[in-house]
């Protein structure tokens, strides 16, 4: 239907406009403004206290916002009980109700809305084939693995065709493996579906893996909203480049600023041009340089520096080295490409090098 | 580490007080009122040690001049009137505790250590004090009366005392506190996330309290219903104070065989009767509990 403009203009399914949160004197959530389009994995990062879960249940009608708005679909949602939104919710610890079967749960929200017992047994059984649990629809909720839980949420707050699901962490509770299969499930559950998914979680692993956006979240307002590429090649700032992946940070002066581009003297005393963020001349900034992005041997790379290996970090498919160079200390991440390849002891001398578009200057 | 395997005998030595204590606290008076129900009525009270079974006959049955039994229902009315008080008294504190219960709930942590404290403090106020304190609020120029005759209402009323109302509303106070607390306890544990589900799925206020909020504390609500009839069926201050002992319940009617009456064995015999009563009631309950959990966890 988006398609008669000719162009792909994606249609709104929440828009967020100035939505701040106060409890009591503190303040969760400072306004923020932002759309999140039909058909997306849009994801809600940041650090426990950052004010992603509270944006989550002011979406779902738990909590009202302090000040501002928000519509679903283009209609202002303000003041209406979550029973009353077209909007459901996956949650952290699954909240199954524990006195119905599999069955009963999926048909709830169905029975609620009014659906005729046939109509509603038929999409409770299309929803238990989507999940997989066919063979568990007279269980209790007890009775299931936490994978299996966390199907069941998913299939009830997919049941009733919101127009948008919101997924409070609903990965965490599950051990490491489950976890990883559970991501690739739930991608797969947003594209079968077409549903548009707000995922919270504090993982920046997860946040890449699976989102088409992501908004990273920082002391209660929006540090960096982008693609998954977006904020890991160019964040905007040092939370975060800090938060997202790992990274070395590097002192620098700003000599001058030119558009994109801004040319730095480094700690290491060369001097280097590269991508900035609010950097200003004459000022300090900071280098961000992802450890994977650093050479080690330095090869052709236009900058390199002596130093020395402080420690070393078999983790099978990586190694992580710790290089002691020009008065810092950079993490180094290496491919172990070669089957018991080349390896580097404490204490030996290197090169390492990188190159000036790996590095991103960010303004202090 | 382990003592009780290396020496089995530890198990009993160590529970040897409980035991005692059961044994001299429970076993034994039951054992003396069952010997007493089945014991002959002494001529001035008190009981000889011949066996028989007329306390038991006497329930149903009066013994003719001739020796004939006739039916005498005067006993069983007495059964089925305390049945429907404790039931009713029951559901009255059910319908009231279950607001109270949540209400407290919801309250702040501090509020609620307090609320719970007020709830419970007429336990340290002896039962009978506090019955009397009704006979003052009901009574003839008693508080309420006064009031409304002074805000002149009513010029003249009948006593709110000495009928099936005064002795429910004793009952009801007396025992509410047995229905709030496990109410209470089994609305504490209600996950929030429950109800908050439940909203999610466009549940309204009503479909969320009857489909989740009650059955998921049907369990405090047994174990309160059970707390407060118990209770209720031997309630003997109740009305004997507030009813007037016009209208006799079971707990009257041992304490009469046993004090005016002087037929021991017959009030031997109610007791047991009300005992087998409850217990019936209660291994049922038990029963049902147990395959219901029993359900739950099975693969």
């Amino acid at each position: 239907m988006n398609d008669e403009a000719g162009q792909r203009a994606p249609r709104k399914a929440v828009e967020i406009k100035g939505v701040s949160k106060v409890f009591g004197t503190y303040q969760a959530l400072k306004p923020v403004s932002f759309d999140i389009y039909d058909n997306e994995f849009f994801t809600l990062l940041g650090p426990s206290g950052c004010g992603k879960t509270t944006l989550l249940r002011m979406i779902a009608g738990f909590e009202q916002p302090t000040a501002g708005q928000i519509f679903l679909h283009g209609s202002d949602i303000q003041g209406l009980p979550p029973h009353r939104r077209r909007v459901n919710t996956v949650f952290q610890s699954y909240a199954l109700f524990p006195h119905m079967s599999v069955e009963q749960n999926i048909g709830f929200g169905l029975e609620n809305l009014g659906w005729s017992k046939d109509r509603r047994d038929a999409r409770v059984a299309d929803m238990l084939r989507l999940v997989h649990m066919e063979a568990f629809a007279g269980r209790k909720p007890q009775q299931l693995s936490g994978g299996q839980r966390q199907r069941v949420a998913l299939a009830r707050a997919l049941a009733p065709e919101p127009e948008v699901l919101l997924l409070d962490e609903p990965l965490s509770a599950l051990d490491l493996k489950l976890r990883q299969a559970m991501r690739d499930e739930l991608r797969i559950l947003q594209r079968k579906t077409g549903i548009t998914f707000v995922f919270v979680t504090h993982d920046q692993e997860e946040a890449l893996d699976m989102s088409d956006r992501i908004c990273v979240l920082g002391d209660g307002e929006i540090q960096q909203l982008g693609t998954p590429a977006a904020i890991y090649e160019e964040p905007s700032n040092r939370f975060v480049a800090d938060f997202i992946g790992e990274t070395n940070f590097l002192d620098a002066d700003v000599i001058a600023v030119d558009g994109e581009q801004a040319t730095v003297k480094t700690q290491f005393g060369m001097t280097l041009t590269a991508s900035h963020k609010k950097a200003v001349a004459g000022q300090k900034a900071f280098l961000s340089i992802r450890p994977e992005k650093i050479s080690l041997p330095a090869q052709d790379n236009p900058i390199a520096v002596d130093g020395t290996i402080m420690s070393t970090n078999y983790l099978g498919g990586y190694t992580y080295y710790l290089v002691e160079a020009g008065g810092t200390k950079l993490r180094i991440s290496k491919r172990n490409s070669v089957s018991r390849g080349q390896m580097f002891e404490i204490g030996q001398s290197v090169k390492v090098g990188f190159a000036a578009e790996s590095v991103r200057i960010l303004g202090a | 580490m382990k003592p009780s395997s290396k020496n089995p005998n530890w198990n009993l030595l160590g529970l040897l007080p409980a035991h005692l204590i059961m044994l001299l606290t429970l076993i034994i008076p039951i054992g003396i009122i069952i010997v007493v129900s089945f014991s002959t009525r002494g001529p001035y009270g008190g009981f000889e040690y011949v066996f028989t079974t007329a306390p038991y006959k006497q329930l149903l049955f009066n013994e003719g001049w001739t020796g004939e039994l006739e039916f005498n229902p005067q006993y069983l009315i007495v059964v089925a009137r305390t049945l429907l008080l404790s039931a009713v008294t029951t559901s009255i504190c059910l319908l009231l505790s279950f607001p109270v219960a949540y209400f407290i709930a919801l309250q702040r942590p501090t509020i609620k250590v307090l609320l719970i404290y007020l709830v419970t403090l007429p336990f340290w106020v002896s039962m009978i004090v506090r019955v009397y304190s009704w006979i003052i609020i009901l009574g003839k120029d008693g508080v309420i009366e006064k009031t409304l005759r002074g805000l002149g209402l009513v010029d003249q009323m009948d006593s709110l005392l000495f009928g099936n109302t005064a002795m429910l509303l004793g009952l009801v106070y007396s025992y509410i506190p047995l229905m709030i607390l496990p109410i209470f306890a089994s609305i504490e544990k209600l996950d929030p996330a429950l109800i908050e589900a439940s909203h999610d799925l466009y549940g309204n206020r009503l479909t969320t309290l009857r489909r989740v909020i009650l059955p998921l504390t049907r369990p405090g609500m047994i174990a309160g219903a059970i707390l407060v009839f118990v209770p209720s069926l031997g309630a003997v201050l109740e009305p004997t104070l507030l009813g007037g002992g016009k209208t006799m319940m079971m707990g009257n009617l041992i304490q009469l065989q046993f004090g005016g009456a002087r037929n021991w064995p017959l009030g031997a015999a109610i007791a047991i009767v009300l005992m087998a009563a409850v217990m019936v009631f209660l291994i049922f309950q038990g029963l049902r509990s147990m395959r219901s959990e029993g359900l739950e966890r099975a693969a």
